[in-house]
């Protein structure tokens, strides 16, 4: 027992240090501007499938299972408020960001792995490149700005979502139905949301990266960087939500 | 003519864990020279170059390139050094989202960014040219067989004109045919370029082609050093077992 936490402290430890590197490294010459667009295209151009039909999904599910609740309480004209909310405030951030934890986690834990397994990293170095700065910068700046791009879409698509489901018993136009959904909705319904997607993002890069480009020698290492990488930021997604609702709760 | 030298290394220890792989690695490499240290699996004769270039951290000892101990360097001055030295990896390393233009490109637009794109061009033509592989510029590393790998892997470390090049088992995993046609590579680099080389392998053949001195490291130390001839006729049977 001691020596798993001992383990586990020192992991944080090493985690800690690898996010030190990101912020003090961030802001220093040369900057790989090529190199970052590409990332963002990868991890946020190339995750719009995906997300547009978990969003859609979400939002026609949830407007589906909750009618009847609502319809039972005579609260049916309440549904486009209350699955708006509900996504933007909780359910579209954290399914998107669980998503691309599996999606671009694993993604760059396995490519980092790869290529430090193949020794490509250490062809940088050798190379008076700074691999950190190069793969890792550019990775961990472009999911923290790409998930809150992809979890406002997933909002939006979300919404139309529920609009379909709605309109699977009921009639509602789609011009009305928006009109419901932002009239009920407040600036400090979207602002905590927004600010805890950054934060995802971040921790979805980060873990990624620190796994793949820790990844030991030999190919079994590039697989268990992959899956960790999921692992360990999905966690990391459920604690961030756990405490950015306690403190959303304190002051707004 | 008189001797300059270009590495030394004193009493290098290396251990991961309890393995010690070095135990005081003592030598010189001057100017010019082509040294090749040979020695069984696990011997230490990887982590004696890696060492050289600060991918991995000595424990213990002196590293020595150009007259400057690589230990006590900070980021910015080992990285000056490394611009001086290649190093070729036994896998090649090439990067495997580029293509070759852009393994070459990507040093040489790093560390020499006034380049024009015609330039950095034509400099990837000649290096591409000296390794006998112009067709394969806009290939994709997947799509290029081991000797052509090992070729692209020399092309970008000439590319940013090395002074010294460390070549880390260049022959290991080829045909024989193909082995030798690397080693009629390096000597035309070596002469061309006018390089020091440090060359590590487990072929003999490419040991007495490619270099002017051979060490042999056995449990972490020099074990014996000399020309081909003298090792091949050495009287240590151990010695002359490489050789058989």
């Amino acid at each position: 027992m001691i020596a798993y936490l001992k383990k586990n402290f020192y992991e944080a430890g090493k985690l800690s240090m690898f996010a030190g590197r990101f912020f003090r490294e961030i802001f220093t010459r040369p900057f790989y501007s090529n190199e970052f667009i590409r990332q963002c295209y990868a991890i946020g151009f190339k995750s719009l499938p995906l997300v547009s039909i978990t969003g859609f999904i979400m939002g026609l599910v949830l407007t589906i299972q909750s009618r009847p609740t609502m319809t039972k309480f005579g609260a049916e004209s309440w549904l486009p408020s209350m699955v708006s909310l509900s996504l933007i405030r909780e359910i579209a951030p954290v399914i998107t960001a669980l998503i691309c934890a599996g999606k671009i986690a694993s993604g760059i834990g396995a490519e980092l792995g790869s290529m430090k397994v193949t020794e490509q990293i250490d062809a940088m170095e050798v190379s008076a490149i700074n691999p950190y700065k190069y793969l890792v910068n550019t990775r961990i700046l472009a999911t923290t700005i790409m998930i809150p791009i992809l979890v406002f879409y997933a909002d939006f698509i979300g919404i139309f979502g529920g609009y379909i489901g709605y309109n699977v018993h009921g009639s509602l136009g789609l011009f009305r139905y928006f009109s419901e959904v932002i009239e009920h909705l407040d600036f400090l319904d979207l602002l905590p949301a927004t600010i805890k997607t950054f934060f995802f993002g971040f921790f979805i890069g980060l873990i990624g990266c620190y796994k793949g480009f820790n990844a030991k020698k030999g190919t079994a290492s590039v697989g268990m960087a992959a899956n960790s990488a999921v692992v360990l930021s999905s966690l990391i997604i459920f604690i961030i939500d756990m405490l950015a609702v306690q403190i959303t709760d304190l002051f707004f | 003519m008189q001797k300059e030298p270009v590495i030394v290394i004193k009493n290098l220890h290396k251990s991961f864990g309890k393995n010690k792989v070095l135990r005081g690695i003592n030598l010189t490499v001057n100017k010019g020279e082509d040294l090749v240290i040979l020695g069984r699996s696990g011997s230490g004769k990887s982590v004696t170059i890696k060492c050289l270039v600060g991918l991995i951290d000595a424990d213990e000892g002196e590293l020595n390139i150009f007259g400057n101990d690589i230990a006590k360097m900070n980021y910015k001055e080992l990285n000056a050094i490394r611009l001086r030295i290649g190093f070729l990896f036994q896998s090649g390393a090439l990067y495997d989202s580029m293509s070759v233009r852009d393994n070459l490109a990507f040093t040489l637009k790093h560390h020499t960014p006034h380049l024009k794109n015609e330039e950095v061009d034509a400099q990837i033509l000649e290096v591409l040219e000296n390794v006998g592989l112009e067709e394969a510029i806009d290939s994709m590393p997947s799509e290029l067989s081991g000797g052509m790998v090992k070729r692209i892997g020399l092309a970008r470390t000439l590319i940013i004109k090395p002074e010294i090049i460390l070549y880390d088992e260049p022959t290991a995993g080829l045909d024989t045919i193909t082995a030798r046609e690397i080693d009629e590579l390096i000597l035309s680099v070596q002469k061309k370029y006018k390089t020091t080389s440090i060359i590590i392998t487990h072929d003999i053949a490419c040991a007495k082609m490619t270099g002017n001195r051979i060490m042999i490291l056995k449990d972490g130390v020099i074990h014996t050093e000399g020309s081909y001839e003298e090792l091949e006729n050495s009287a240590d049977d151990w010695v002359r077992s490489f050789f058989n």
